[in-house]
């Protein structure tokens, strides 16, 4: 099961080296997430809205190894940007990928911007 | 160097295992090695609660610690091997395989064994002791094979004590009619009086357990097995089986035999230090005879064992207490009862005030001293939630009301309780008996520990971590102590939301808000989170009956995609049924589309039909063909109404005495897609014999005689609860105006995720009020509460025939925005013909 994990990495703005383009802003919730492939990547983006921001991290729970986070409820603990997995209610920063109710693994995070109308998650290979 | 000085425990029972536990976390421990022998084949276990070894037959879930604790904390645990000698001159003993260890201190936890009476005949087939997991397993394998010979075969208890009432409950469940044998006059003996005895008994009797009191067991009956019990010469019972519960004999052969001083009936005697007459032999728990006493509880073991480790460790001051505690509160078969103190009360010694009311099954009795300023014990039957507080009041010496009856009455009549608050009970005072834990601990680690929540405060003092039974009054005492720093003390929904539901549900009405923004901005603050956003969502519901596919965003991830969430990532597919009638042609449709998409099937508890397994993709598909047969939605996904249960009724039935199947489908089809706090679900029985269990249910119908009768409040789930009578001899009408009326008040003001039982539970007044409010229109609300319900069931449409016919709505259930593909890490591993997902790592 680490294997699945081992390949979901925190990348960061800087690190980049290719912008995927995802899918039409249109096709995106607003203040919700869905599921991108990428690869054999799953990548769960959030349009959070109401922060006027976008988020990327890992689709996959690192507490039982569901690829469910984009099915999760996005919102704030203490001002944090968060996502709860559906499942059992871990919430995890869409910063830092940290748990902040627990003590899971961190979440692999990853940049986002849009751009014509597009929306790119940025990944280092 | 330092000397290791060896420790050797005979018996691993509860105390002896205590005896470690208390011993390892000690700083001088390292300086000993100890070493414990078991007889029976595996580490201690909690022999408390051997029954529930019936319901789960799961041996490990009962260890005290599993061997590898043992390890850890290099205790060597030699089990299977009886210690048979004890040679004090040499300080040595060996055991029954000739083994021999030497000790520096010896410590006899060797507990006690069943006793059993001489009666003529005891030793024929079919009788049992009831002490270990090896007992339960004869007795199981027994009654197993009586039932193949005699479905209807019966069991006797010899004994109707604590433990005798435990084994009355554990054959009944066997699924042998239960027979509970007593030499005394009444159950109990030692806890209770004759009065609470015969509430007690009745109460059990309504449960289909036989009680013979007062009856003296001559002979065993039968050739080679039981079949029955002789107590006078006219006057037997046949019986299949007898477990045989009748009191404790001290473990004390080997004291006998190495000389130490014993009681006169038994039991090694020993000091307020635990030790025997030899001053490095210690004995503790039921072999130790104390006050001239064996106490058969494990509270008292639990403390001999406490002190017994401090004087070999050379903390002399702990000395075992000279008065031991001897009460008790326990649930005995579901039946609250509970004796503290002087259950009994001499004339010359105090007053006694009884509240007895045998239609409730309710005994309350309190032992009050002379000048009326001292509880000095009692007995609960029925209802012992005020168990604790009686307990300190006992043993702290509290002051009581000058009207002591107000204790058991309270002060505006029956049942309320009635003392000023958690905070009179001194600081000493121990609240929390598994961990340990005084109040002044709970209240100074929020004063001065820095926490500022129940949530805090257990995770610093570990209180309520144990048995759950202090829980009550630490949240009282938690909500007590910051309310006197000035902290605001409130159930508000979350950081975003500074209200109750009910308050918000008040605001969001008044101000008439329609989206998740609007409510936060108006009067929250954030971006909300997974409390408040489904909640804001459920209240959305209950005041336009919204499907829960407008803003899908904020709705609970299992009304998000309108079914629930299984273990692999997978959903369930559940069609309503409306009270369990379905015709062959819909049967067939169901089993069609479980077959096209390869879904495991279930019949679930609500009478109908679960299809697991299906992939986010699916889901449109799967509905569109369900929709197109006549289906619709059995928000079996929602906080809301799941379905109503019910018999087949009078249409079938020689017994039924109203259609049942037809109300049940007539009131299912009202109050579908209802959202509501929490889930609730219904049953309709057509007679007194309840095969719909509708007294299980958030509400429930009985046809009687003249209409039907309505409870409300029931629940089956973690804390059964049977529903409580709301109206009787109604018709069909009025049933749907009182559940119109119940359930709207109920949803204005019930907490998130708030089950109707626990709700009525707190509603000021309980279903008296209720009563009240419902039937009786007190608050002037009846004609509004119908009308919003109207108004809901008028709006109502099925949220998965809307998903399907729109769009944009049906792209949400793609697993990738950008790819039509599934997801394909799922992987299911087959079982019993169909398919579940793989397990998870631990």
């Amino acid at each position: 099961m680490d294997t699945i994990l081992n390949t979901y990495n925190t990348v960061k703005e800087s690190e980049v080296k290719v912008w995927f383009k995802a899918a039409e802003v249109s096709k995106f919730a607003k203040d919700g997430g869905v599921c991108v492939k990428y690869k054999d990547k799953q990548i769960a983006v959030f349009n959070f809205q109401r922060r006027n921001h976008w988020y990327a991290c890992q689709n996959v729970c690192p507490h039982k190894m569901e690829m469910v986070l984009s099915r999760g409820m996005i919102g704030d603990d203490k001002g944090i940007p968060k996502v709860a997995c559906p499942m059992h209610k871990k919430t995890f920063s869409l910063e830092s990928g940290e748990n902040l109710n627990g003590d899971l693994e961190a979440i692999a995070t990853y940049p986002v911007k849009v751009e014509n109308n597009f929306v790119y998650i940025g990944f280092s290979e | 160097m330092k000397q290791i000085k060896s420790i050797l425990v005979i018996g691993n029972g509860m105390v002896g295992y205590k005896f470690c536990e208390k011993f390892v976390v000690k700083e001088a421990a390292e300086n000993f090695k100890i070493t414990v022998f078991g007889e029976e084949p595996r580490p201690a276990y909690d022999r408390v609660h051997l029954s529930e070894f019936f319901e789960n037959g799961d041996a490990k879930a009962l260890e005290m610690a599993p061997r590898s604790w043992y390890e850890e904390h290099n205790i060597e645990l030699i089990t299977n091997e009886r210690v048979t000698d004890i040679h004090r001159a040499s300080k040595t003993i060996t055991t029954i395989n000739d083994k021999t260890f030497s000790y520096d201190y010896l410590v006899l936890a060797t507990g006690s064994s069943a006793f059993v009476p001489a009666i003529k005949g005891v030793e024929k087939e079919g009788v049992f002791v009831y002490r270990t997991i090896e007992d339960l397993e004869g007795m199981m394998a027994y009654a197993d094979k009586l039932k193949k010979s005699n479905p209807d075969a019966k069991a006797a208890v010899l004994g109707g004590g604590l433990l005798g009432l435990e084994a009355a409950k554990a054959v009944m469940d066997m699924g042998l009619e239960p027979h509970v044998v007593e030499f005394a006059s009444k159950l109990m003996p030692r806890q209770l009086d004759t009065r609470g005895s015969s509430v007690l008994k009745n109460k059990l009797e309504t449960m289909g357990i036989h009680i013979h009191l007062s009856k003296a067991t001559n002979k065993i009956l039968g050739e080679q097995s039981i079949t029955g019990m002789e107590f006078g010469e006219y006057d037997k019972i046949n019986v299949d089986m007898l477990v045989v519960s009748a009191g404790i004999r001290p473990r004390d052969e080997l004291g006998k035999t190495c000389g130490l001083k014993m009681g006169t009936r038994g039991g090694i005697v020993v000091n307020n230090k635990m030790q025997t007459s030899d001053p490095e032999i210690f004995a503790i728990g039921e072999v130790a005879l104390y006050n001239n006493m064996i106490y058969g509880l494990v509270a008292p073991g639990y403390e001999m064992a406490d002190v017994a480790v401090d004087q070999i460790l050379g903390t002399s001051e702990t000395l075992m207490s000279p008065d031991i505690d001897m009460s008790t509160k326990l649930k005995l078969i579901g039946v609250d009862v509970a004796s503290f103190g002087e259950p009994f009360m001499p004339v010359e010694k105090g007053y006694s005030i009884i509240f007895e009311n045998k239609t409730k099954d309710l005994y309350k009795r309190i032992n009050v001293s002379h000048d009326g300023k001292k509880l000095l014990g009692g007995i609960l039957i029925g209802d012992a939630s005020d168990y604790n507080m009686f307990h300190q009041i006992y043993l702290n010496g509290l002051p009581i009301p000058e009207d002591a009856e107000e204790l058991i009455l309270g002060a505006r009549g029956e049942g309320s309780s009635s003392f000023g608050s958690a905070m009179d009970i001194p600081d000493a005072a121990q609240v929390c008996s598994c961990e340990s834990v005084t109040k002044g601990a709970i209240c100074s680690s929020i004063t001065e520990g820095g926490c500022n929540n129940l949530a805090d405060v257990i995770a610093k003092t570990k209180v309520t971590t144990g048995c759950g039974g202090c829980k009550p009054m630490v949240v009282d005492l938690v909500n007590e102590t910051l309310k006197s720093l000035g902290k605001e003390v409130k159930n508000s929904i979350c950081e975003h939301f500074e209200y109750t539901r009910q308050e918000l549900f008040g605001v969001i009405k008044i101000k008439k808000l329609k989206t998740f923004d609007e409510a936060i901005d108006t009067c929250g603050k954030g971006d909300g989170c997974e409390i408040c956003k489904p909640l804001v969502a459920s209240i959305f519901a209950s005041l336009y009956n919204d499907t829960a596919n407008k803003e899908e965003v904020i709705q609970d991830s299992n009304d998000k995609f309108l079914a629930n969430i299984q273990r692999n990532g997978t959903y369930s597919v559940v069609p309503r049924i409306p009270g369990g009638e379905i015709t062959p042609d819909k049967l067939i449709v169901i089993g069609q589309v479980g077959k096209k998409y390869n879904l495991y099937t279930k019949i679930t508890g609500g009478q109908r039909i679960d299809l697991f397994g299906a992939q986010l993709n699916d889901l449109p598909a799967i509905w569109k063909e369900l929709i197109d047969a006549g289906f619709e939605s059995g928000h079996a996904y929602g906080k809301s109404l799941r379905t109503v249960k019910s018999c087949v009724g009078s249409s079938w039935c020689r017994y039924g005495m109203d259609d049942s199947v037809g109300f049940a489908i007539e009131l299912e089809n009202r109050y579908k897609g209802l959202r509501s706090p929490h889930k609730f679900k219904g049953g309709v029985s057509a007679c007194i014999r309840e095969c719909a269990e509708a007294r299980g249910k958030d509400f429930g119908i009985i046809a009687v005689e003249g209409g039907w009768n309505l409870y409300v409040g029931g629940n089956g789930g973690a804390t059964p609860r049977h529903a409580q009578l709301l109206a009787e001899q109604i018709d069909n009408e009025t049933v749907i105006k009182y559940l119109d009326r119940y359930f709207m008040y109920y949803i204005r003001t019930a907490a998130p995720l708030m089950r109707t039982s626990t709700w009525l539970d707190k509603l000021e007044g309980g279903i008296d009020q209720l009563i009240k409010i419902v039937v009786d229109d007190s608050l002037n609300i009846a004609a509004e509460l119908e009308t919003e319900m109207q108004g809901l069931v008028d709006a109502y449409q099925c949220e998965w025939k809307q998903a399907i016919e729109n769009d944009d709505m049906v792209s949400r259930f793609q697993h990738f925005v950008n790819s039509e593909d599934t997801d394909d890490t799922i992987v299911f591993v087959p079982m019993r013909e169909q398919l579940q997902p793989i397990a998870w790592d631990k």
